[in-house]
């Protein structure tokens, strides 16, 4: 089984209560270049969310020295401790759903928690499972 | 068999403190004494750094010290001194984990240079140096175990039961100095083979621990015969331990900008290389079919430049050959990923038969020294000789240009069974190239004779055997006693001047000029081609300052380079350069900065060719397979555009004229272009017309050091 973050454009209204939520718990700070859930505006109150579909693994295959793994949860996970820091995983990835902070030394992506989708206002986020191969 | 860490007896033991690298630089080298083992420290200074930058300019200086005018290869004070340079180890930039590594060459007596990737530059920079220097002899086989985190270095005698074939000592070094199994990928060795100790064409294996493997690859140091030099010291392996590598383990002044400019490259690999060069699938391989189509292919020891089997070694046979999907960089973060290799194969011959083994490649230049230019196109037979050169610590370039050229010297009845011991040396007979190498690695009597290179062997045919002296220098193709490489000269002058105009021989690591020069003729005067055989030598001298690849430079291109004025240099590329430069390093670097700081230190090794006794106009000479037909039938091979040339270009008619007068006239105008070339490039380079460096050209570049001036000053009065 795969578990992710599944998202839904069309409930989003950009409140980026999800961002602030992500980067806290994982960064210390309120700041949306430092979330694994991105809102991109794309103007007249549309927004596009990009989290990590936990399926394609091309990061996966990409790693130098096999940091990124999935876990047994289904979820691709990356491992700090022999992470390199060389980006190709950020090169491959099609969707831009890995990330890396300018000057820090390891990448980050959405490991699928589901803290932002509890406090998400409008229900657009969502912690769901799916069959491995299946079309997302 | 396995060889555990306590079956290795300690000799010595030096201690340093590991030191942190600061924007690129350690700010000392490490010089070992391989007779008793003892590790000293030198500190680099303000003035070293900015006159040789580091790397190869580090490496030549450090031997440049080292050594007299009169030591030879195997005196023991010739070193081995491996470079690694401020942007190695870099994990952003594609191709940023090149060591380079120099030595008196046994081919050329020269200072050779060999760049090389793998993970032993790194890992060792990283315990806080920016060079090794190796010199002395050991009474008996050693090892040297750096551990980089500790901060020791240790000599150890080698246990019998160390292999000392690459594909086995490799593997069972790894495994003994691992902590475990989890951190192989922690451990690189450095080691040759069996047959680097019976030829001049021995080289450097620089290892990486495959963890989707499970196992040993390796990445050579192949030219000019480096690994001859390490067994002739008794070194049986260096042994390198580092972990910790991280994002910035260079402690850039700009690590943010560092990640952008590598990100950039990385993502142009991953959108562009399947539309360009498929580097990631095919590696350097991808060439085959380019330079048998342009009749650029060496067929036949370059006889030829094309073949109508060509496309049996084609780019889209070794992709098949190739294990796919995975991330083939010898350093980490190299999304070009070249370093492919064909698993689970099995060897047909030699002590390993019936094994199942990783070969490393091939990379071009072995598929085309070792197969074309053999006239093998059974893709396994190259896979044979590529593998056994690789574990026998043998070059394929040298390997494959000797080969060529004992087979053509057995088709002109100047080798026979006799003479070869009982090998048959038939053109496409690739298991005959075995049996050469198989012989090499024995020592035996004909293996070690090839394995002297051709310049050697063009006189010792002539006076053993008597050959004609004239067509065995012709056909002999090297430079300085280096074998050339595997790209077809003869109807390129520039690339001609590419080649033999070059420090160490003719790799083609300086200058690669045949596109812009023969198909696109965007270089046709004399000044043209001067200027190129200035500029690209110079840009591409940098690489190796800094611990880099050449191949991202141009394997893979910005989708809008061609509408730059000078799509060659690829200009958006070498701006990446000066800004990883100055992330790095924290120094402001611009285009002509970078040629100037090449220029310093190849001028630097020129002068050192000339202490050597070396570096004159006749050292630059090319034997003549290089600048033209030297056979009746190469000439016919391409006789349309010899005769069209003749008419065009020399103002002499062809018709009614034979092909050994046609030849002579051919000849006569090919070696006056060539001398009106080094005119040109020797005056571009600020050279005297005997290829010296002038004085007030080193005092132009900041190359004034009172050792080189002596040394240019004493040629120049013809004392030396």
């Amino acid at each position: 089984m795969i578990k992710y973050l599944k998202t839904d454009d069309s409930k989003c209204v950009g409140c980026m209560t999800c961002t602030s939520v992500c980067s806290r718990l994982y960064f210390k700070e309120d700041n949306p270049a430092r979330s694994a859930i991105q809102v991109l505006d794309r103007g007249n109150n549309e927004f596009h969310l990009i989290a990590c579909d936990q399926e394609c693994r091309k990061c996966v295959a990409e790693c130098p020295v096999q940091a990124i793994r999935v876990s047994a949860a289904g979820v691709v996970m990356i491992d700090k401790k022999l992470c390199v820091g060389c980006l190709a995983c950020v090169a491959v990835c099609p969707i831009g759903a890995m990330r890396y902070y300018p000057g820090d030394s390891t990448t980050f992506k959405c490991v699928a928690c589901g803290a932002c989708a509890k406090e998400c206002p409008k229900q657009a986020l969502e912690i769901v499972r799916k069959e491995e191969g299946a079309a997302s | 068999m396995s060889v555990k860490r306590e079956d290795f007896k300690l000799l010595s033991e030096s201690r340093f403190e590991p030191r942190k690298i600061e924007r690129g630089y350690a700010m000392r080298t490490m010089h070992v004494d391989v007779g008793s083992g003892k590790a000293t420290e030198k500190p680099v200074s303000e003035d070293m750094k900015k006159r040789f930058t580091g790397g190869k300019g580090f490496g030549l200086k450090l031997l440049w010290d080292a050594v007299k005018p009169t030591t030879k290869w195997n005196d023991p004070e010739n070193e081995i001194v491996i470079g690694m340079g401020p942007i190695c180890g870099n994990t952003n930039y594609p191709g940023s984990g090149k060591s380079l590594v120099v030595s008196i060459s046994p081919l050329t007596g020269i200072p050779i240079d060999s760049n090389v990737g793998g993970y032993f530059g790194p890992y060792f920079k990283f315990g806080g140096w920016d060079a090794l220097e190796l010199q002395g002899k050991a009474a008996k086989d050693v090892v040297l175990f750096f551990d980089s985190n500790e901060g020791t270095v240790q000599l150890f005698e080698a246990p019998a039961a160390l292999g000392v074939d690459t594909h086995v000592l490799a593997e069972q070094l790894t495994v003994a100095f691992a902590a475990n199994e989890a951190e192989r990928q922690n451990v690189s060795v450095v080691s040759a083979g069996s047959a680097a100790e019976h030829s001049f064409i021995g080289l450097l294996n620089f290892s990486l621990w495959d963890k989707r493997r499970g196992g040993v690859r390796v990445k050579q140091a192949g030219r000019g015969g480096i690994g001859t030099v390490l067994r002739d010291k008794r070194i049986k392996a260096l042994v390198v331990r580092y972990k910790g590598v991280v994002q910035d383990s260079n402690k850039a002044a700009d690590p943010a900008l560092v990640q952008r400019t590598g990100l950039k490259l990385h993502r142009e690999i991953i959108k562009n290389d399947d539309k360009q060069c498929k580097m990631r699938r095919q590696g350097t391989a991808h060439l085959m079919e380019v330079m048998n189509d342009y009749d650029l292919l060496p067929t036949n020891n370059h006889k030829y430049g094309r073949h109508e089997k060509g496309n049996e070694l084609a780019s889209w046979v070794w992709e098949k050959y190739f294990t796919q999907g995975l991330p083939d960089g010898c350093w980490f973060g190299c999304t070009m990923a070249c370093a492919h290799a064909v698993d689970g194969f099995e060897l047909k011959t030699g002590p390993y038969k019936g094994h199942k083994v990783c070969v490393d490649g091939p990379e071009y230049e072995t598929a085309a020294g070792c197969g074309s230019n053999l006239g093998v196109f059974d893709p396994e037979g190259v896979l044979e000789i590529n593998f056994y050169c690789d574990t026998y610590g043998v070059d394929t370039i040298s390997f494959g240009t000797i080969t060529s050229f004992l087979m053509e010297c057995q088709e002109l009845g100047v080798l026979n069974r006799e003479r070869t011991d009982g090998i048959d040396l038939s053109w496409g007979n690739w298991k005959g190239a075995c049996e050469v190498l198989h012989s090499m690695s024995r020592g035996e009597r004909f293996g070690t004779l090839a394995g002297k290179g051709v310049k050697f062997l063009a006189g010792y045919f002539s006076k053993e055997y008597g050959a004609d002296p004239q067509l065995m220098k012709d056909i002999a193709l090297h430079g300085k006693g280096l074998e050339q490489s595997e790209y077809i000269s003869k109807e390129s002058l520039a690339q001609q001047g590419g080649y033999y105009m070059t420090n160490k021989g003719p790799q083609h690591d300086e200058a690669w000029l045949i596109f812009m020069d023969m198909v696109n003729n965007r270089i046709p005067t004399f000044e043209n081609k001067a200027e190129a055989l200035h500029y690209f030598p110079m840009f591409r001298t940098w690489f190796g300052l800094q611990g880099l690849c050449k191949l991202p430079w141009n394997d893979v291109e910005p989708a809008d380079n061609a509408k730059h004025p000078e799509p060659n240099k690829v200009p958006e590329h070498v701006q990446n350069y000066c800004d990883m430069y100055t992330a790095i390093t924290g120094e402001k670097l611009d285009p002509p900065g970078l040629i100037r700081q090449s220029e310093r230190v190849y001028n630097f090794q020129r002068a050192f060719n000339v202490r050597m006794g070396k570096g004159r106009r006749e050292d630059d000479w090319p034997p003549y397979r290089a600048m033209g037909p030297v056979l009746e039938d190469e000439y016919l091979a391409r006789e349309e555009r010899y005769d069209k040339q003749m008419k065009e270009k020399i103002g002499v008619d062809p018709a009614g004229k034979s092909v050994a007068e046609r030849m002579r006239i051919t000849r006569e105008y090919r070696t006056k272009q060539y001398e009106s070339l080094l005119d040109a490039v020797f005056k571009r380079r600020g050279w005297t017309m005997d290829g010296c460096p002038r004085p007030e050209h080193l005092k132009d570049i900041g190359m004034d050091l009172p050792e080189v001036l002596e040394v240019v000053n004493a040629r120049i009065a013809g004392r030396a």
